[in-house]
């Protein structure tokens, strides 16, 4: 029984109290709040005049709804303003920290709060947006809340939970070259569905895991939850912990040697067990690309589209007008975005460039590259890798959701494919009437480059980069 | 929140699988800082065509079909988080939605909100489905008490099962949150003890 998981040890250490034959109450100890979500869980908490228990806790930032052009000035649409406008009040009556449209550490939620240290193995984290998921790359428990949630945890810094059952994933070998996290999560999820991780939280084990960057991991982390997992967790190591420290809330001196010394307990125990567990191989893993309308829709780039006889499938292939048995190779595509708490982190954005340096890009093609910070931002323009997107005809935009969701104005125009690096390929997610293809970075520059999708392992060993 | 025991209703068919909560509720509509009005937009892009004209093939569009039960395919409320999407099912005038399969979040805050995700069979939810299509007058009854789900055409009926808590608090209209302030003595405590 003394064989813990990952996954176990952290949950338990944050048990307050278990309801006989009920969910148990479970302390949070980082609450990442934004915009969309937050505004009526401040409204019920006021409405019953109930105060905010722990705003020491609690960052926010501005993401899902800002524009990615002239952030310094006022926001055009209202509705949007008038979104942001309350945050700030919500923030500023309440004690907590915002990192507001253009501050230096403004972006994603998921791409910024790791970027400030704010995310630590062994913690337990929420926010009300799915992709929350992301920070369990770190050994957190990390999962999306509904806006009712956000307000439990305003008011208490607890949540009432059923303690979810254990899944996990294993991948072990070497990724051939030109195979990205992205596309180990897609082939994952394509391999097991959109609902096999509903009701567990899954843990990531293997050498693929252990010899992948954090912002590798946390691309890998973040899509979990289309597979349905609440979260997906990663053992921390001392990738982690470089990773770590040094960061704006990262503990410093003799407090972080003490606490590495707790997270270095954190990993699943030998011998411990899972309800579920699966286990793939590395090297049969290629670029993936989505054909359909949920990311487990998702075949290797050289593959057909599959002919499966069932109404869900073929209404999802009308809507991308795509047909049962055909190759996408060679598919026109108007629009490129490289983007969203997924994929929009500085590693993303150098293989990129790398892909990019020297080509310019398709004729018939828009190419948005949206940051997921400020950090990432300048680090782009540091590194000279805005000069070579921009030499290519690609146009790189200000930090944000962007057009993941087009809750703003960067929407795909009806009936036109997108090859995106974001996490959802839902109908209309994109912008009404738009079809959005699931990819990699690379497999995403490659394709703005062609003007069309293109196998990028044909020349894969002659690519540029390691 | 309202209480909910038992609803004798008629019920509309959404065979539809996998449905998103981008969906229920597309993310241009989440601009909104309260929680009214969701109730229109429900199902925005499927109830409505391109230029604006309803799209008489779609089920809420259908004179045929009405109630406040709705019987969907399986993994419904998949994907964002967004509570907007029980708020805008709840506005439409849904309180129970039935389906063989529900995703974690949605599940959740439907329950949140007073809106019952009814699990039943794959084998039970297509029965419902075909009843309800061959009649669209047939009337579903679910009891909470009792946990129990039945088709008056038939006579049919399930068991559903339901969290115990969420149960109490679905009869007695009660939230999280009250329960969670009952215990702040014990959170406070916690956090002295783990020195947070």
């Amino acid at each position: 029984m003394s064989n813990k998981t990952l996954f176990d040890k952290v949950w338990d250490a944050h048990v307050v109290d278990t309801i006989k034959k009920g969910p148990q109450v479970l302390y949070i100890d980082k609450h990442l709040i934004h915009e969309v979500t937050s505004p009526q869980a401040f409204n019920e908490l006021e409405a019953r005049g109930i105060p905010v228990f722990r705003p020491n806790q609690i960052v926010a930032t501005a993401d899902h709804n800002t524009p990615t052009q002239n952030q310094d000035q006022p926001i055009k649409d209202d509705l949007s303003r008038k979104q942001l406008e309350q945050l700030s009040t919500n923030c500023e009556k309440n004690n907590i920290t915002l990192y507001q449209l253009g501050h230096k550490y403004n972006g994603i939620v998921h791409v910024m709060a790791p970027e400030l240290g704010i995310t630590q193995p062994g913690m337990t984290m929420v926010c009300g947006d799915s992709h929350t998921s992301t920070h369990g790359a770190f050994g957190a428990i990390a999962f999306g809340i509904g806006t009712s949630q956000v307000a439990q945890v305003f008011a208490s810094q607890c949540l009432l939970l059923t303690k979810p059952k254990s899944l996990r994933v294993n991948v072990n070998g070497r990724l051939k070259k030109g195979v990205l996290p992205k596309d180990v999560i897609l082939y994952i999820i394509s391999k097991l569905g959109t609902n096999s991780g509903t009701g567990y939280f899954c843990e990531y084990a293997g050498d693929v895991f252990q010899n992948m960057s954090m912002e590798g991991r946390m691309t890998v982390c973040n899509m979990s939850i289309e597979m349905g997992a609440r979260g997906g967790m990663i053992a921390p190591d001392q990738t982690t912990f470089n990773y770590v420290k040094g960061r704006a809330y990262a503990p410093k001196g003799k407090d972080f040697e003490k606490k590495v010394a707790y997270w270095k307990t954190l990993p699943t125990d030998k011998g411990a067990t899972f309800d579920k567990e699966y286990t793939f191989d590395a090297e049969d893993i290629e670029p993936m690309i989505t054909y359909g309308t949920n990311p487990g829709m998702g075949i290797k780039i050289s593959e057909n589209i599959p002919t499966i006889k069932d109404s869900s499938f073929i209404k999802s292939l009308e809507y991308m007008n795509f047909e049962a048995g055909e190759s996408l190779i060679n598919t026109q595509i108007n629009y490129v975005f490289i983007g969203s708490c997924t994929n929009s982190r500085i590693e993303d954005f150098r293989v990129a460039a790398q892909y990019v340096k020297g080509k310019q890009k398709a004729d018939n093609v828009t190419a948005w590259l949206v940051p997921g910070s400020k950090q990432v931002e300048a680090q782009i323009i540091a590194e000279g890798l805005k000069t070579i997107f921009e030499r290519a005809g690609f146009e790189l935009r200000q930090p944000g959701c962007s057009a993941c969701l087009a809750m703003n104005d960067d929407k795909i125009p009806q009936g036109e494919y997108c090859v995106s690096t974001s996490n959802r390929n839902f109908e209309g997610r994109q912008g009404q009437g738009s079809r959005t293809i699931l990819a990699s970075p690379l497999v995403a520059a490659a394709t703005a480059i062609a003007g069309k999708i293109v196998d990028v392992t044909e020349n894969i060993e002659t690519l540029e980069f390691a | 929140m309202e209480k909910f025991t038992t609803l004798t209703s008629r019920a509309i068919p959404l065979d539809i699988a996998n449905v998103d909560t981008d969906q229920i509720i597309p993310a241009r509509f989440l601009k909104a800082t309260d929680k009214k009005g969701f109730g229109d937009n429900v199902f925005r892009d499927w109830r409505y065509n391109k230029e604006g004209s309803e799209n008489v093939e779609f089920t809420l569009n259908q004179p045929k079909y009405a109630g406040n039960i709705l019987v969907a395919g399986d993994n419904f409320g998949c994907g964002s988080s967004r509570e907007h999407a029980a708020w805008a099912l709840v506005g439409y005038g849904f309180k129970v939605i039935v389906s063989s399969f529900f995703a974690d979040i949605f599940k959740g805050n439907a329950l949140n909100n007073g809106l019952l995700p009814l699990q039943v069979s794959e084998d039970f939810l297509q029965h419902l489905i075909s009843e309800i299509k061959a009649d669209p007058k047939v009337k579903l009854r679910v009891d909470l008490r009792n946990q129990k789900i039945s088709i008056n055409s038939s006579k049919r009926f399930e068991s559903f099962e339901i969290d115990a808590y969420k149960k109490t608090c679905m009869i007695n209209g009660y939230d999280d949150i009250d329960y969670l302030l009952s215990k702040k003595e014990m959170i406070t405590a916690f956090e002295n003890a783990t020195s947070r």
